[in-house]
């Protein structure tokens, strides 16, 4: 491995979690940042899964939303992914990972629920009775 | 030579639209490794995904047990979600400081993350020992099982990572900033990281929107 | 002090287990003992045991492959006369035997042999048609293969301590939950697949990164040969799929240890939800197992063909195209659950469209072999053997992915037939064509051609005899996992399975016989060449077997077929004489890491398996001491000067320069 890389020929690839080279406070403010608009986020859904000032069917998306956001709140600013050509193969590799939970989650939920709805499980039957 | 126009050329055009860039050879070790535990990390997220489908799926069996509206304290959970936060701010602090080599702010940086990840898992002991003691123990119901296991496993993750930040501290103390203890560094923040990602979800989906009445 | 283990685990009243672990047992004796006395020991443990060289390691997983293969074909064999015998009688099998037999059947075959056989070749060629001198991560590589190996132990203990599962090789609940399994089969069976899960994740990681991130210069995805293509494919699946199988095994688990409700009928748990899950694994697992004999036959049929593989992209596309499609089709493991019409339709009619990019490949290898100069070379008579069987097999699986069609096949013999005919037809005939094809490579001698193609004929017509007739019992209605039975019409099938079973063992024979006759004629047998086939990728452009460090130098690859193309080069040229700069070349340091954790491991999970605490948390402290002190070592890397590489490399130039080939003679 060592021969080729001595060169320093590898400008084209960052490894997962690497920045591009900056100063230390840059890096520092990124983190700041980050963490500014985490709790923000954090602070946000707390408020309102407990308010009654928002129209309540609203509550669950509005959650969801808010935690898709802070957790691209947490790739970008402290995982410190982007969209560059040096991070193509990280974010291939998230994108395919995104795509299996999504169909695992989702799958499961949509088979069981019409499971669920063409065959009772064994305490609805019983509550049925 | 063509090796060398062609990357030029790659630098002109940062997208590579329309260029089929040479490959380089084989990658260095840093870019290696972190790659490596980055596909280890989607493997996990995978894992964690079949609790929480399972979660999604048993939620509703209480079996005439409690509702997660019953036994969620929203106020424990912001706090332990506080604390994890802050602990992924200070963990890119002592990165950024072993990056620089600077001893002491990474000592500090991963003292504090260790503390932090210690007061998160301390409350969610207390929490799981009180629920337990109620009789709401895993074994209750469905729905007590699916939830024990999801924020359990997440526990378990955040044990193992303090686990690994001693021996981390350990090692340092011991090597100095060898080029492979970098490398493990890196290693450990995308985990710390992960983890911080898969708390939003677990304190969104378990707390937030199972705690809904 | 030891849990639940006393002398009653061990089955005194039952002969036939007994019996045959002795065998093993003192077949592994004899095997140590002779290791021990002919002084053997500390060349295995250096140069075996203790060895990160991706080619050894691959060497070690296709022999556990061997060994388990012969345990669990000794399976088949009983199941088959069985239900040979066992018509309006008891046959020789009691029923809590035979089910151990079937469940022991399928795990040891998918977990312990098709996959250690396929990750085996992965590991020996792909860091080698990369042009590459290691994987990403050779120690943990290491780790991976004893992990896989304390499964294997764990699963052939149970046959003398204790006894394995009797709920078929996915351990269905409620069956497999505490109340049905009080027994510790289940136990075996769980804690066996999570340890080598473990280690499968492991070498799945270490593969992918090796091909993504490890490849040689100017080896852009689209110059790979298909065999990298099919790894990097399998290994994702692997990345993305093992990690459900551990949930799902850990739920199970949580249920009968804990008293957790996930799978129970009682306080809400739902016992479908296994079903769901393990199949969200199950399916990408059967395209773990074939992708990458898909990849093995692109690399033989264009070998033997002298022509590129035609269709390369369409192949990439076909192959990415079944990696990501895949992980959309599990609900048809259970049409016949209850889903409803719509859910079933759609994975349905996924699953017939998943039938298409594989049709692509038959197709490609097809037009790669025409107008070719074919050499029916034991490799591409597996090949071909492959593209027969295997049609039958995905047609009789698009006709069970039709859910109507399914609620009728479901559970039965046909579908027993089905995916004997896919998993057997594509995945064992291509670990039979890789393991043919690169045994040169890996020993430095052809195996025998005659014994090699009597194994195939054996092998191919037994697979049709014994396997045929399972359709048509299916289709009779005889349902899958019989200890008995009292309908006649299915007896004449049962007989002739039973003798087409006593013609794969025939062919099992063969293939044994050629090992032996081929390490007796070595000399004869001998490649000095590297380039045995006259093949086409780099593995071919090293010696056989390769130095430690693959190659001298990085190569440098110019597009497809990198190999060929340095060869029609090198006859235009006539060799370039110039001698290149030799450089010296760090190389991972042996490690006992993956022995020692693996030691710990089978000591946790056996302890697990038996509830003797105290000794599972020895092994977790020992694995988790073993990594620390792996981390703590201070060189992880050894030099081998330039002088030694130049030597090395002028051997093997040497030998290579009087290669006759076919290519550039166009």
């Amino acid at each position: 491995m060592s021969d080729l890389s001595q060169h320093g020929v590898h400008e084209h690839d960052l490894a997962p979690g690497e920045e591009e080279q900056h100063s230390v406070s840059t890096r520092i403010i990124g983190y700041v940042v980050g963490l500014v608009l985490a709790l923000l986020l954090t602070a946000t859904s707390f408020f309102i899964a407990g308010t009654n000032l928002v129209w309540q069917p609203s509550i669950p998306i509005a959650i969801i939303v808010l935690a898709i956001a802070q957790m691209g709140v947490h790739l970008v600013f402290f995982l410190h992914i982007t969209t560059g050509p040096d991070n193509t193969n990280n974010v291939l590799a998230l994108a395919f990972g995104l795509l299996i939970v999504f169909l695992v989650v989702g799958g499961s939920v949509w088979i069981m629920s019409h499971l669920n709805e063409n065959m009772p499980s064994m305490d609805q039957i019983m509550r049925m009775q | 030579m063509a090796i060398t126009a062609t990357a030029g050329h790659a630098h002109a055009d940062p997208h590579h639209i329309g260029l089929v860039v040479e490959h380089l050879g084989p990658a260095p070790k840093r870019i290696v490794t972190a790659y490596g535990f980055w596909v280890f990390l989607l493997s996990d997220i995978v894992m964690f995904s079949c609790f929480f489908a399972a979660y999604a799926v048993l939620v509703g069996q209480t079996a005439d047990g409690p509702k997660g509206s019953e036994i969620f304290e929203q106020r424990n959970v912001a706090i332990e979600t506080v604390c994890l936060l802050l602990s992924s701010f200070t963990c890119g602090m002592a990165s950024i400081a072993a990056d620089v080599r600077n001893r002491l702010w990474f000592y500090l940086g991963m003292a504090v993350t260790c503390v932090l990840g210690l007061a998160f898992l301390s409350i969610e002991f207390r929490e799981f020992a009180d629920l337990v003691s109620r009789g709401y123990g895993p074994s209750r119901s469905a729905f007590l099982t699916a939830f024990f296991s999801l924020v359990g496993c997440h526990g378990l993750h955040v044990s193992a990572g303090v686990l690994w930040l001693l021996t981390m501290m350990a090692q340092v103390f011991a090597k100095g900033f060898r080029a492979d203890i970098l490398r493990r560094m890196m290693c450990f923040a995308l985990f710390w990281h992960a983890l911080d990602i898969i708390w939003v979800a677990v304190f969104s989906v378990v707390y937030l929107l199972g705690g809904a009445p | 002090m030891l849990g639940k283990l006393d002398w009653s685990a061990i089955p005194f009243d039952q002969p036939i287990p007994l019996v045959a672990g002795g065998v093993v047992l003192v077949g592994i004796l004899a095997v140590l003992g002779w290791v021990v006395v002919k002084g053997h020991l500390p060349y295995l443990w250096h140069e075996w045991i203790t060895s990160v060289d991706h080619k050894r390691i691959g060497v070690m997983y296709i022999l556990l492959a061997s060994v388990m293969l012969l345990r669990g074909g000794s399976d088949a064999i009983m199941m088959r006369i069985q239900q040979a015998v066992s018509y309006q009688s008891q046959g020789y099998l009691p029923p809590e035997h035979y089910n151990q037999i079937f469940s022991a059947h399928g795990t040891i075959m998918i977990f312990f042999v098709a996959m250690p056989f396929v990750i085996g070749l992965m590991n020996l060629v792909v860091p080698l048609q990369l042009g590459v001198r290691d994987v990403a991560f050779p120690t943990l590589n290491s780790v991976g293969f004893w992990l896989t190996a304390t499964g294997a132990l764990l699963v052939n203990v149970s046959l003398v301590v204790g006894e394995f599962a009797r709920t078929g090789w996915l351990a269905f609940p409620p069956l497999s939950g505490l109340t049905y399994s009080p027994g510790v089969g289940v136990d075996y069976y769980a804690w066996s697949l999570q340890i080598s899960g473990v280690g499968t994740l492991v070498a799945g990681i270490n593969l992918v990164t090796t091909v993504l991130k490890l490849r040689t210069r100017g080896m852009n995805y689209l110059r790979m040969p298909m065999f990298c293509w099919t790894t990097l494919a399998s290994n994702l699946l692997i990345v993305a799929a093992f990690p459900i199988l551990t949930a799902t095994l850990a739920m199970l688990l949580l249920d009968r240890y804990l008293g957790f409700h996930f799978f129970t009928n009682e306080a809400g748990g739902n016992v479908m939800m296994f079903m769901n899950l393990i199949w969200a694994w199950g399916h990408p697992e059967v395209y773990i197992l074939v992708l990458p004999a898909f990849g093995i036959y692109s690399e033989v049929v264009s070998t033997f063909s002298g022509k590129p593989l035609f269709g390369y992209r369409s192949m990439v596309l076909a192959t990415m195209a079944i990696c990501v499609i895949s992980f959309m089709v599990w609900l048809h493991h259970f049409f016949t659950m209850g889903a409803g019409p719509d859910v079933n339709a759609i994975f349905g009619i996924a699953s017939m469209i998943i039938a298409v990019p594989t049709g692509v490949k038959i197709y490609n290898w097809l037009f790669t072999m025409y107008g070719g100069r074919i050499r029916f070379a034991t490799p591409m008579l597996w090949s071909v053997g492959f593209m027969v069987t295997f049609i039958i097999g995905g047609l009789t699986g698009v006709l069970v992915a039709v859910p109507p069609a399914d609620f009728m096949l479901h559970n039965s013999m046909f579908l027993v037939a089905h995916f004997h005919n896919v998993i057997i037809g594509g995945v064992l005939f291509g670990a039979f064509a890789g393991f043919e094809y690169w045994f040169p490579k890996a020993f430095g001698f052809r195996l025998d051609e005659r014994w090699g193609k009597a194994a195939f004929w054996f092998t191919f017509t037994g697979f049709w005899i014994t396997f045929m007739p399972l359709y048509i019992v299916g289709m009779l209605g005889m349902t899958r996992r019989m200890q008995h039975y009292d309908v006649a019409a299915w007896r004449p099938w049962m007989f002739v399975a039973a003798i087409g079973m006593a013609v794969l063992t025939i062919g099992v024979v063969c293939q044994v016989m050629q090992l032996v006759v081929s390490i007796r004629n070595r000399e004869a047998l001998r490649d000095r060449t590297g380039d045995p086939w006259d093949g086409r990728s780099l593995e071919w452009a090293t010696s056989s077997p390769p130095p430690v460090f693959n190659f001298a130098f990085y190569p440098d690859v110019r597009g497809e077929d990198a190999y060929w193309e340095m060869k029609a080069k090198a006859k235009q040229q006539q060799f370039e004489h110039a001698e290149p700069e030799y450089q010296d070349i760090e190389m991972p340091r042996n490690s006992p890491t993956g022995f020692v954790c693996a030691f710990f491991a089978t000591i946790m999970g056996f302890a697990l398996i038996w509830h003797i605490w105290w000794m599972v948390i020895v092994g977790v402290i020992g694995a988790w001491a073993t990594f620390v002190v792996f981390a703590w070592r201070d060189h992880d890397e050894y030099v081998i000067p330039a002088a030694e590489v130049a030597r090395i490399d002028r051997a093997n130039l040497e030998e290579r320069r009087h290669l006759v080939s076919l290519a550039g003679t166009v």
